[in-house]
């Protein structure tokens, strides 16, 4: 065994790096949103929310790609909030220890963290190939089957902290299960389930791989979800790896944009379930 | 008196209604729970069906040597995705190796180190770049990350270390800021929340009894970590590192931005490259419907799915067995 004095050395220095670690960690968020603070502010004015995608040097904005992002994030949310409230309802009330509740909880697990892109390729190929052409639904589509898996787990998780004890009062008094999930489950696991959906949204909102193949994007002003739609990681993806220096500007304009709604829309979720706890 | 009463008659009340509302909806209602219960079960297994049918005629054009065949030459029509297959693996293993002593040492210092108050706020801010968009990260890395590279770091890494023997195979070629070091650089800081997350999870699990027992007879702080905690939970730690290679391989937009997208093999670091992924999202516009372009990037798809799928799935298996025990 060595001596004392060289494991303290040894635990004092494995301490030093990592707080040195933890540090460095602080350190590259902090220089991330620097980043987008310093070169996407200075691109931020009134013209990225009011005017639609221009050729370089003509002025344009950002607004088609926002409001586009905006429909489909909705719609996804739609489609995708109820299948997976359900599912998540699902696996904490009626799947708990069953084979087919195993099943799903591991395929939920795998769809959480599966690529994205391959979202996008399958609603490629069972959307946009059968119906002719890229559109608004299926980049709304993709965005959905990106929720569902973060709503279900949320909601499971969330439902799971609810104490049984409230749903064996509320079958006690005779309620049928219906009841019991909706007056009394999803009541008390509200704020929870309300999480969910806020990390949902901010998950579907920075996503740019599923949407590359299936709402394409679009250049125009267009509301029509059977069209190619515009969306504002798209737009950036496009803007950033362009040669003119306003399209760069402005895609760090709209980097900026999304950073700043998801983070706050992941902080949001964070004080929801602080107060529910 | 009069409040017992009318509990009773609500109870009444409630079993009363119950017959007529229960029998009806209850079924449906639960039917409604199984039924999206099976959505999410096959959609899994819809989305490799329809990668597999896709990717189809390229396996039968090129046999089953598309996996590992390196040429991928859109002019004369010949795929393989042996190149893509390398740059996958080869950018998130870089990806996790600098991801791992860093969760280790961050894992260490909010469970151990840090002072209680300190604890949440400096766990949440490590989270929060777990939330950042893959494509700001794509961003960053292509105009803050590459330039560094190429300019600060790749050329005293050549320099020192190009010539050595053996690993100096790792250090050859121009410093061109872009590639497999960078992309599994900016990976290693997008996996790096999720797999201290876990870490995190894990030891908070170790029953305070065994540390207290070790700490009793003398041990540092870093001697319980490493040789209590860190045995403790070894399994689901060695899991949630799976999830992060997993999470490494189908990445897609950061890697993209700072790869260097080239499909050409080399053993260089600082070689630009492709991943499955970045390779998909770089070549899809160019590739028409029913081309046999566009059915080689199916087929490399279901690959990758496969490839995640079994990372995932093993990753899933160690963490869930570590927990129910």
């Amino acid at each position: 065994m060595a001596s004392l004095a060289r494991r303290r050395a040894t635990d004092y220095t494995v301490k030093a790096i990592s707080v040195g670690f933890a540090a460095l960690s602080l350190v590259l968020l902090a220089w991330i949103l620097w980043t987008l603070v310093a070169r996407g502010l200075p691109a931020l004015g009134p013209h990225v929310f009011t005017k639609i995608t221009a050729p370089p040097g003509a002025g344009g904005g950002l607004l088609n790609a926002i409001v586009g992002s905006l429909i489909q994030i909705g719609v996804a949310l739609i489609i995708g909030t109820p299948i997976g409230l359900m599912c998540g309802t699902f696996l904490a009330e009626n799947g708990r220890g069953t084979q087919v509740g195993n099943a799903v909880r591991f395929v939920n697990d795998v769809l959480l963290s599966a690529p994205s892109i391959l979202i996008g390729l399958f609603v490629y190929q069972i959307l946009v190939v059968p119906f002719g052409g890229f559109s608004g639904w299926a980049g709304a589509i993709a965005l959905a089957i990106i929720i569902i898996p973060v709503v279900v787990r949320t909601t499971e998780d969330m439902l799971n902290l609810v104490p049984i004890g409230l749903r064996e009062a509320a079958f006690a008094l005779g309620a049928p299960q219906w009841k019991v999930v909706t007056f009394i489950t999803w009541r008390a696991g509200r704020a929870g389930i309300v999480t969910g959906i806020l990390l949902a949204i901010a998950r579907a909102a920075g996503e740019t791989a599923p949407l590359l193949f299936t709402s394409l994007g679009n250049n125009g002003w267009s509301l029509s979800l059977d069209a190619p739609m515009a969306s504002l990681p798209i737009a950036i993806y496009q803007y950033a790896a362009s040669p003119f220096e306003d399209w760069v500007a402005l895609a760090w304009a709209g980097a900026l944009i999304i950073t700043v709604g998801v983070l706050t829309l992941n902080i949001l979720s964070r004080l929801v379930l602080a107060k529910m706890k | 008196m009069d409040a017992t009463l009318s509990g009773r008659q609500a109870g009444t009340g409630l079993i009363a209604a119950r017959k007529p509302t229960g029998r009806v909806s209850d079924p449906v209602f639960v039917g409604i729970l199984w039924t999206s219960g099976i959505v999410v079960l096959l959609l899994l297994g819809l989305i490799i069906a329809m990668l597999f049918e896709g990717g189809l005629p390229a396996i039968q054009e090129f046999g089953l040597s598309f996996i590992w065949s390196t040429t991928w030459n859109p002019v004369t029509e010949v795929f393989g995705a042996g190149v893509m297959v390398f740059g996958t693996v080869f950018s998130a293993v870089i990806a996790v190796i600098i991801a791992l002593p860093l969760s280790f040492g961050i894992a260490f210092f909010l469970t151990e180190i840090a002072p209680g108050p300190l604890r949440r706020p400096i766990g949440v801010a490590i989270q929060l770049l777990a939330a950042i968009p893959s494509i700001i990260y794509g961003m960053w890395g292509f105009f803050v990350i590459v330039p560094l590279m190429a300019a600060y770091v790749q050329p005293p890494l050549i320099e020192w270390l190009g010539p050595l023997p053996l690993i100096g195979a790792l250090f050859q070629g121009p410093p061109l800021g872009a590639g497999m070091l960078t992309a599994g650089l900016i990976m290693a800081i997008m996996i790096l929340p999720f797999i201290t997350a876990m870490f995190v999870e894990v030891l908070e699990s170790v029953p305070p009894m065994i540390k207290e027992s070790a700490y009793g007879v003398g041990a540092t702080t870093y001697e319980v970590y490493r040789n209590v905690s860190v045995p403790y939970g070894r399994t689901a730690m060695v899991g949630a590192v799976m999830l992060g290679l997993g999470r490494a391989l189908g990445e897609t937009m950061a890697v993209t931005f700072v790869i260097g997208n080239a499909t050409r093999m080399s053993a260089s670091l600082f070689a630009p490259g492709a991943t499955i992924a970045s390779t998909i999202a770089n070549e899809f516009p160019e590739a028409s419907t029913g081309s046999l372009k566009l059915q080689s990037l199916l087929e490399l798809g279901f690959i990758l799915f496969v490839i995640s799928f079994i990372v995932l799935a093993l990753s899933r298996l160690l963490v869930r067995s570590r927990l129910k025990g």
